[in-house]
């Protein structure tokens, strides 16, 4: 007996409740940049500058206690977080101290570090140690952002082109659409919980770009071939028997990463639990925006039918590129 | 029918088998990287030590020994990102240009009067001359100066120098062409030089290299901090001999323009008072060792400087007979002995209260060479090898409860060609392993999960085909032709999904950094393996399955 996600024979009507849905995205989207501009993004010290060290001791963590060794350096901003995972031993006790950037130092002081680490070994553990010690300074940081924003453009404007080449104008708007829902989304995941935006944040980000582009560009493959094959069928028919054909693979496919990506999450360390956390929600919302998002936006916008013929009054709406191998 | 031509089929079988040949040193990790430290080791000192014969020889000769590099975050280490503050050069250059100018001005006085230098900006030369009439030709006097710009990439025919007058000011600076071929220059020499000093420090598989116009990258596995790191980077040594004018009591004195108050090493309180531009510096010198004093046996730094360097010394001890002049190290006068005679050949000795110890160290920093311009750290990690342990140990065990939950995943779904698709993932992941080691390119931690996603994601195209086999079963004539044309309707769908998803791995390629990086190698081999494993491989094996048991109906 074969496992099956999905019956052999689909008919879902995916559009049936296509404004609750697509009403469900926009008011998701929309609470998510509310959420992101009200709360914020946790910033990492790549984005923010500063430094963060990591502290792994046998005594049981009591927060307040390294918050009264570390007040007396009077180092600002002071963030600490007792870590948990469940690779650690019964008696490992890890915490996370994170401080801003300081004042007017372009680069790095040791004498900070130092100072910090003979504190939380005297008040706390004297066996204390510390194994990861991170700086990142001001001027750096603010390189990274921009090089981030750069990233995360450059891939949307990249797909834009290369769907607009592939299929037709309309197929990347809608495919863009949906990779912008997924970003705002996970941007505000990350707002509402507060999880830590770092460098490799940015890099789940893309990789949600990809694989949510790589969902939705399956279902348009489809679509391109029946739209071709089902020259009278309603395109809003068209575009459900595509979704319903590929929904198997759609889930499976998912379903594959995602059983992946959930041993990562709980076995993978706490060091990338956060950006594997990321790629993880990223694969749910893509494969959501797939099915739901960008088709949607292509049916809003409409999409020219005739594919055997040249484009009326000569205008050149890419179908020169889309039939090579259909 | 489903053919595949045999010169293909072999092609296909020959790149499995040599991408899993360089995957499998990986599993040997430490005998290997012992076989080829030894082997390095016994390369560079060109003798061997029984310990080295026996770890070479623990590695055959023939097999493949190329590793995954593990990156800091795996192996721990120490991670620096240094800005060389290039525009020290600017003002060293202006410094060493001014006795030049004075001579070529001198020549000219009658035409433009006396000549003096006035402070300027840090990088300017500022003359004034008190008959500005003559600007013309002190301008086209010290025009000469310069030189045509040597560098690859541009600025031919420009001169090295930018001179221009105002009222009776000449203002002297480095041309733009000069000004980046000297930052070019500038950030080779301090890459160099932290080469060797980080090489000194016998660490292995260091990473140093260029960042962008000003930076340098530095890595050094197995290092304990990071601090550590740039002590021993950043000890500039910056060795000068300057003409004393006097002593002084504080660093207050009062001097004249282009005099500066250094402190004395031994002498507690005392202060010299020195000529800013150095007679010499450490830039000449060729090599340093450390010694003794023959007459009083302490320790002492013996140097020899290059024919510039000698020439110049030779000539200020010369003309300066009688007088003191003083060897300043970062800043600090390490003694001011009085000069008895020339010193023609170039060769000297520093004395001044070195322990033996004391004086290996200035010989090993001098013959390293002063950084030609000072390091800023605008980025510094430190990872414990703890951590890099663990979390190695965390991915390993999270790949391989990902690799086996997928692998089920797969057979409950699609029987027979699940087994199939599984057996083209193994080697999928191999090949990643092949192709990480046979790049050289470094494996992360954000890689790992890389490595990881590409084990769900991988089965995609897999997926797809038999998708796509499962329909045309339904309506096609016969389980060859379904297979068939699952495979060939397939593939434009699986080229756009992965191509998609490679641009955005090249993006992340060409604009992250470290782990993001690494993240983004493991990702895009993972695209191409996982297609090439998809298409080809899986397809072989279905085919050779095909043909041997020729069944009439397929369930896929």
């Amino acid at each position: 007996m074969r496992l099956r996600l999905v019956p052999q024979e689909t008919n879902f009507d995916f559009f049936k409740h296509a404004r609750l849905t697509f009403g469900a995205s926009i008011v998701a989207v929309i609470a998510s940049l509310v959420i992101w501009a009200m709360v914020g993004l946790n910033f990492g010290i790549d984005f923010l500058g500063g430094t963060t060290i990591r502290t792994d001791s046998t005594v049981q963590v009591d927060v307040g206690e390294y918050r009264t060794a570390l007040d007396p350096l009077d180092l600002g901003d002071v963030v600490i977080s007792e870590v948990f995972d469940p690779n650690f031993a019964d008696d490992q006790h890890v915490v996370t101290v994170r401080i801003q950037a300081q004042e007017g130092a372009e680069a790095v002081t040791p004498e900070i570090i130092t100072a910090i680490q003979t504190a939380l070994q005297e008040a706390v553990d004297p066996a204390m140690t510390f194994p990861s010690v991170e700086s990142v300074g001001p001027k750096v940081s603010g390189e990274l952002i921009q090089t981030a924003i750069i990233a995360v453009l450059a891939s949307l404007g990249a797909i834009l082109v290369y769907i607009w080449l592939r299929f037709e104008w309309q197929f990347s708007v809608g495919a863009v659409a949906a990779l912008i829902h997924d970003v705002i989304l996970t941007i505000g995941v990350f707002s509402l919980f507060q999880i830590r935006f770092e460098l490799a944040t940015v890099a789940a980000l893309l990789t949600i770009v990809g694989y949510s582009i790589n969902d939705t560009v399956v279902i348009f493959d489809r679509l391109r071939e029946n739209l071709i094959k089902y020259k009278q069928m309603a395109l809003r028919d068209v575009m459900n028997l595509s979704a319903n054909e590929t929904l198997s693979r759609t889930l499976m496919t998912s379903g594959t990463t995602l059983i992946a990506l959930i041993a990562l999450l709980v076995l993978g360390g706490d060091v990338i639990r956060g950006f594997v956390f990321a790629i993880a929600w990223g694969v749910v919302v893509g494969t959501y925006s797939s099915i739901y998002v960008a088709k949607n936006v292509v049916l809003m916008i409409g999409v020219k039918r005739d594919w055997s013929k040249p484009s009326d009054g000569g205008g050149a709406s890419g179908t020169q590129f889309a039939n090579i191998d259909a | 029918m489903l053919q595949i031509p045999l010169w293909n089929r072999l092609f296909i079988i020959l790149t499995v088998l040599v991408g899993l040949s360089f995957a499998m040193p990986n599993f040997f990790y430490g005998t290997v990287e012992r076989h080829n430290d030894a082997l390095a080791e016994i390369e560079r000192t060109g003798a061997e030590t029984p310990q080295q014969t026996e770890d070479v020889a623990a590695w055959p000769s023939y097999l493949p020994a190329t590793l995954v590099n593990l990156g800091l975050d795996l192996r721990g280490g120490a991670h620096l990102l240094a800005e060389v503050q290039v525009e020290d050069v600017y003002v060293q250059r202006m410094d060493s240009l001014w006795p030049e100018v004075r001579d070529a001005l001198r020549g000219l006085r009658d035409v433009v009067g006396t000549i003096r230098r006035i402070d300027a900006e840090p990088g300017l030369l500022q003359v004034r001359i008190s008959q500005p009439e003559g600007m013309v030709s002190a301008l086209a006097a010290v025009r000469e100066l310069g030189q045509p710009v040597v560098s690859l990439t541009g600025g031919f025919g420009e001169s090295t120098l930018d001179v221009s007058g105002a009222g009776d000011v000449i203002t002297v600076q480095l041309s733009e062409a000069e000004q980046a071929a000297t930052n070019d220059r500038t950030l080779q020499q301090s890459i160099e030089i932290v080469r060797r000093r980080v090489d000194e420090a016998g660490t292995r598989e260091p990473t140093i290299q260029r960042q962008g116009a000003d930076r340098i990258l530095i890595q050094v596995p197995g290092i304990g901090s990071a601090q550590e790191l740039k002590e021993l980077i950043g000890t500039t040594a910056r060795l000068t001999f300057h003409p004393v004018v006097g002593r002084a009591s504080g660093p207050d004195a009062d001097t004249d323009s282009r005099q500066m108050v250094l402190p004395s090493v031994d002498e507690g309180d005392g202060y010299y008072i020195l000529e800013e531009t150095p007679v010499v510096t450490g830039d000449d010198l060729v090599d340093s060792q450390p010694g003794f004093d023959q007459q009083t046996g302490e320790a002492i730094v013996t140097f020899r400087f290059n024919p510039t360097g000698a020439r110049a010394f030779g000539e200020y001890t010369a003309a300066n007979v009688g007088a003191p002049f003083a060897i300043v190290l970062d800043e600090e006068v390490i003694s001011a002995p009085v000069i008895r005679s020339a010193i023609t050949g170039g060769a000297g000795q520093i004395s001044g209260n070195f322990t033996v110890e004391g004086s290996t160290e200035l010989a090993i920093l001098l013959r390293a060479g002063a950084l030609p311009a000072e390091m800023t750290f605008l980025e510094e990690r430190t990872i414990g090898p703890e951590l890099g342990a663990d979390s190695v140990q965390a991915g390993q065990t999270a790949a391989l409860i990902a690799f086996a939950a997928v692998l089920i995943f797969m057979v409950a779904s699609y029987g027979l060609f699940g087994v199939f698709a599984s057996i083209a993932l193994i080697l999928n992941v191999g090949l990643i392993f092949g192709v990480l080691s046979l790049i050289g390119a470094t494996l992360t931690l954000p890689g790992i999960a890389g490595i990881v996603l590409t084990i769900g994601m991988a089965v995609d195209a897999n997926v797809l085909v038999f998708e796509r086999i499962r329909e045309e079963l339904k309506t096609a004539k016969g389980p060859a032709r379904a297979i068939e044309l699952g495979y060939e309707r397939a593939l434009s769908a699986i080229i756009d999904a992965n191509i998609t998803t490679f641009i955005i791995a090249t993006i992340l390629f060409v604009l992250g950094s470290g782990p993001v990086r690494g993240f983004s190698v493991t990702l895009g081999i993972g695209i191409v393996t996982s297609v090439f494993t998809a298409i080809y491989v899986t397809r072989l094996l279905v085919v050779y399955w095909f043909e041997r048991k020729r069944p009439k109906k397929i369930e896929v």
